[in-house]
């Protein structure tokens, strides 16, 4: 069994690259390729540059819809000047790092006891973390509303039940994300750990942890983005309390106040920012996960 | 320390250990001692079970039955990080996310030793990666990483080091360099070596002592000469090197010998020689030592001669030329002559007649498949 | 140490340790379980009750549970074009996406050099502002007034009167741009992890570049396209948003129609029908499809 896969990787070694052929034919077809890339990039970018332009709008009056009239500064000073505009922010952060931790926390176990345990009934497991993400928004959505008003929840619908909702459809992508990082982790290294006289806790916190961190980042990462970004589910969740997409939703009917585009471009650097940063930073700190 | 030096005093012994994997038994009742300070090599094709009794000494596998002791001590059930034995992991294992030099502290500090960062570059130094210490596994080359592999597991002076296929990564040159410099660590710092491979060129360069495995039993263990000019199976007598294996009946004995009858024509072998009880046996002889002739110019009297070859295939390898001699009863052997240059070499179709000195030849069970233990030529390195 | 006693271990002990194991299995896995089983399980199981209820009762006056499976034929009668315009705006929609994504993947997983992870995150990037607002800011962008439509007018593709918002093309122009980052990420994965050897090896046995794309290349990153479907498709099928925003009730999906039976109509029977047909028709397209594309290690 081992003796074979050395002989694999022996194998695979021996083979010479092939020699480069490049026919002139090929030039454009690389730079095509190419070309499409960055044409699709700058398609994905346009909306980005009219939320932008937007926060510098300035609606003349009411009935205005979402567009550009003449330039102003002032609302990039006036963010929370309509009313309930910050209050929403503030929920959505609230709701978005308390389900983003919860769903991160279960999800990463989940994924532990999957790739590292054997147990009976996995592949129901595998299903039911599965049906979540084959499941339109907009079920999920009404059955859990459906459920907490049979329960005489509707009563109190507001940051548990939005929280509750959020973990709830977040987990499957966690398992997911950090299922994959853990699979492809080499079982060899926490071996090689309790070979050097690291006990199961030690070679967790020193091994398996870091090397499954990038996993469990990007799966937070990825709920944060969810949860924060959710109106389907908080629509039939929610109850009174109102969310940032709840309130930009409600805004069609206030002709949308441009402060909302600034709420929008400076979530955008803010978090451009923030990866780049954290890019820069990985870069200069090693190069080992290449 | 202390403890780990007082276990470099003792002898690895496995008692009747088995492991099963459901039906499959992957190890079969194995009962053998290393001695201490040995380079020991477990040689086996793939699944014979070698990697499995590796993983059952470092307590990452236990076992279905049997025990493992290191002196008196019974560690068959003990935790990996309990056991004074390190591992030299197959494609070396290294932390990606530590630097070299974290990568070969790291057992110290799990045990709490003090000075370990002396130690450390102290180690650093002997595996010849002193100015590499800050750098992450990904950036060093093939060689190094094997090196860093190697101090990593020795710089916690363990009792037994087990090495899993250790140089199986690298490419054939280094493979050579690494098998000598292993040796010579080895020498240098008296610590008992276990080796599982399936190269047995690897296992005959560096151990003092072969295990030959083989379906999760032990078919032969020796030096590497014993196993080589006397196998006692087909398996290895294949399996090391290359064998012809003749048909031959026993007719008798006569003064330390044992006559054959082979196809009509007399051989004989020594007596000491022979692993063989039936009637019929495996008659042995390695290319190397057959001595190839025009026919009917030599008659020695002394030696075994076998009349009748006629030459099929040439093949010129720069040291020694190979030849196929097809004998009249259709079986085709293998002839190796060095290239001394004091003769011309044959050519397809010559007539000769084959010689060997009788106690160059090995008598093996008729029961035995003659194919064992052969390898399909893209497994041959 | 030399002094510990040669005696064997119990092997109850090492027994007693591998069912502390599994139970430590079992331990990590329930609390998400639980989680999964509690807030999705049990309340689609509901779902399902609530959509045999008496259409006649109210959400005040409270429902009374007579197995009416009537509900689903009504629910289909009523709604059918709405499932159809669903699926087929998903399905168009999906098909774009991956027509763009698949240069963008392809470009950043083997063209794109050291900016690899730069280009990366440009492709995120936009998706970190609000869902909303860039259906919002497409909505202007394909307003009647707007450059698009105007460039269309001009180079008459459109007629003078012709518009874009409020069409199907919109809702579908929404669609294609909200889940882009679901197609392309998945799809830059798996185009990442294919050697680039295997390429290469290609254009040395099949001469043409495209036909060594067609057999290597393309069927290497096929868990890239299996996984980038479902993830756009799925949510394109009950999105409610972009149909909403950028489209009229003549562009409506079946979202829509439960979201107002739901939450408008308070008339849960009908929603919930609905919400089950849209869920069944779903589960067993993504089935059908992943077993046809034969990768069912997707979880």
């Amino acid at each position: 069994m081992t003796g074979s896969l050395a002989s694999r990787e022996r194998a695979t070694a021996a083979v010479p690259p092939p020699p480069a052929r490049r026919p002139a034919g090929r030039w454009l077809a690389d730079h095509l390729v190419l070309l499409l890339g960055i044409l699709v990039l700058v398609y994905m970018f346009v909306p980005i540059g009219y939320i932008f332009a937007l926060s510098f709008n300035q609606p003349s009056g009411r009935g205005a819809t979402a567009e550009f009239e003449s330039f102003t500064w002032s609302n990039w000073g006036s963010v929370c000047e309509p009313e309930g505009l910050c209050e929403s922010l503030k929920l959505s952060f609230a709701v978005s790092l308390t389900a983003t931790v919860l769903a991160t926390l279960l999800g990463t176990l989940m994924a532990f006891a999957l790739v590292r345990h054997s147990f009976r009934g996995r592949s129901a497991s595998n299903l039911l973390i599965f049906l979540p993400m084959a499941t339109p928004e907009v079920v999920m959505g009404s059955s859990l509303l459906a459920m907490f008003v049979s329960l005489g929840f509707d009563g109190v619908l507001g940051f548990v039940t939005i929280v509750i909702a959020h973990v709830m459809f977040c987990l499957s992508f966690v398992v997911v994300t950090v299922k994959a990082r853990l699979v492809g982790m080499d079982a060899r290294l926490e071996q090689a750990a309790m070979d050097l006289y690291a006990n199961e806790w030690q070679t967790f916190r020193l091994v398996t942890l870091p090397l499954a961190m990038p996993g469990i980042v990007a799966a937070a990462l990825l709920s944060f983005t969810l949860s924060f970004d959710d109106f389907i589910v908080t629509n039939f969740t929610a109850g009174q309390s109102v969310t940032f997409p709840l309130y930009v939703y409600g805004a069609k009917l206030k002709d949308f106040p441009p402060q909302l585009f600034v709420v929008g471009s400076a979530m955008f650097l803010v978090s451009f920012a923030v990866v780049i940063a954290a890019e820069l930073w990985r870069r200069r700190r090693s190069t080992w996960s290449r | 320390m202390a403890e780990n030096e007082a276990d470099a005093g003792k002898d690895l012994r496995l008692e009747r250990l088995t492991k099963r994997f459901g039906d499959f038994v992957a190890v079969d009742d194995l009962t053998l001692t290393v001695p201490r300070g040995s380079f020991f090599a477990l040689l086996g094709p793939s699944g014979c079970g070698k990697t499995t009794t590796l993983r059952m000494v470092a307590g990452l596998e236990d076992p279905s039955a049997g025990r493992v002791l290191i002196g008196d001590q019974d560690i068959t059930h003990l935790r990996p990080y309990k056991r004074p034995v390190n591992t030299v992991f197959q494609s070396y294992a290294l932390f990606p996310h530590l630097s070299i030099f974290e990568n070969v502290a790291f057992g110290l500090r799990r045990r709490g030793v003090k000075d370990y960062q002396q130690k450390t570059r102290d180690m650093l130094e002997l595996v010849q990666l002193g100015p590499y210490g800050d750098r992450k596994p990904a950036q060093l080359s093939g060689g190094q990483q094997q090196r860093v592999a190697l101090g990593r597991a020795l710089i916690n002076e363990p009792g037994v080091l087990l090495l899993d296929e250790p140089l199986g990564a690298l490419d054939l040159k280094l493979r050579r360099q690494m098998q000598i410099e292993l040796k010579r660590i080895q020498t240098e710092i008296d610590v008992t070596f276990v080796h599982v491979t399936h190269d047995q060129e690897e296992a005959m360069t560096m151990a003092d002592t072969i295990a030959v495995m083989n379906h999760g039993v032990i078919e032969q263990m020796g030096a590497p000469a014993d196993l080589y000019e006397n196998p006692v199976t087909t398996f290895v007598a294949n399996f090391l090197g290359q064998s012809n294996l003749i048909k031959t009946n026993v007719i008798g004995t006569s003064g330390g010998e044992i006559v054959l009858d082979c196809h009509g024509q007399k051989l004989a072998v020594a007596a000491a020689r022979s692993h063989a009880d039936g009637r019929s046996a495996w008659l042995g002889v390695r290319p190397e030592k057959i001595y190839a002739s025009v026919a009917g110019v030599e008659d020695r009297t002394d030696a075994d001669v076998l009349t009748g070859g006629r030459v099929t295939d040439v093949s010129f390898i720069g040291v020694s030329t190979q030849y196929l001699v097809a004998m009249p009863w259709g079986q085709e052997l293998m002839v190796f002559e060095q290239n001394t240059g004091s003769r011309p070499s044959f050519r397809n179709g010559d007539e000769v007649d084959l010689m060997w000195a009788p106690d160059h030849a090995f008598l093996l069970d008729a029961d035995q498949d003659a194919h064992a233990g052969m390898m399909r030529p893209e497994d041959r390195e | 140490m030399s002094a510990a006693p040669p005696s064997p271990a119990p092997r109850a002990a090492v027994d007693g340790e591998t069912s502390r194991r599994r139970g430590l299995g079992w331990l990590l896995l329930v609390p998400g379980m639980l989680w999964l089983a509690v807030f999705f399980l049990f309340p689609t199981i509901q779902l399902f009750f609530t959509s045999l209820y008496d259409p006649s009762g109210s959400y005040e006056q409270g429902y009374t549970m007579t197995w009416h499976v009537m509900n689903y034929v009504d629910a289909v009668t009523d709604t059918w074009n709405l499932f159809v315009r669903s699926f087929a705006y998903a399905g168009i929609a999906t098909v774009v996406c991956l027509a763009l994504s698949y240069p963008l993947a392809y470009a950043i997983a083997f063209k794109a050099g050291r900016w690899k992870n730069f280009l990366l995150v440009l492709v995120i990037a936009p998706f970190f502002t609000s869902f909303l607002l860039r259906t919002l800011a497409w909505r202007t962008i394909l307003s009647d007034q707007g450059p698009v439509t105007s460039f269309l007018q001009t180079i008459a593709v459109l007629p003078d009167d012709g518009r874009l918002l409020a069409t199907p093309v919109a809702v579908i122009a929404g669609l294609v741009y909200n889940f882009m980052p679901f197609m392309t990420l998945p799809l830059y994965a798996s185009l990442d992890k294919v050697d680039h050897r295997l390429i290469e090896a290609a254009g040395d046995l099949y001469s043409s570049p495209i036909a060594g794309f067609r057999r290597v290349t393309f069927p290497l990153s096929l868990p890239g396209v299996v996984s980038g479907t479902l993830l756009t498709f799925i949510p394109a099928c009950g999105d409610y948003i972009n149909a909403e925003l950028l489209g009229t009730p003549k562009q409506y999906m079946v979202g829509n129609r439960i979201q107002s039976a739901f939450l408008t109509e308070h008339n849960y029977p009908l929603a919930a029908s609905l919400s089950l047909i849209l869920m069944a028709v779903v589960v067993v397209m993504v089935v059908l499809y992943i077993r046809r594309a034969g990768t069912e290690d997707l979880v």
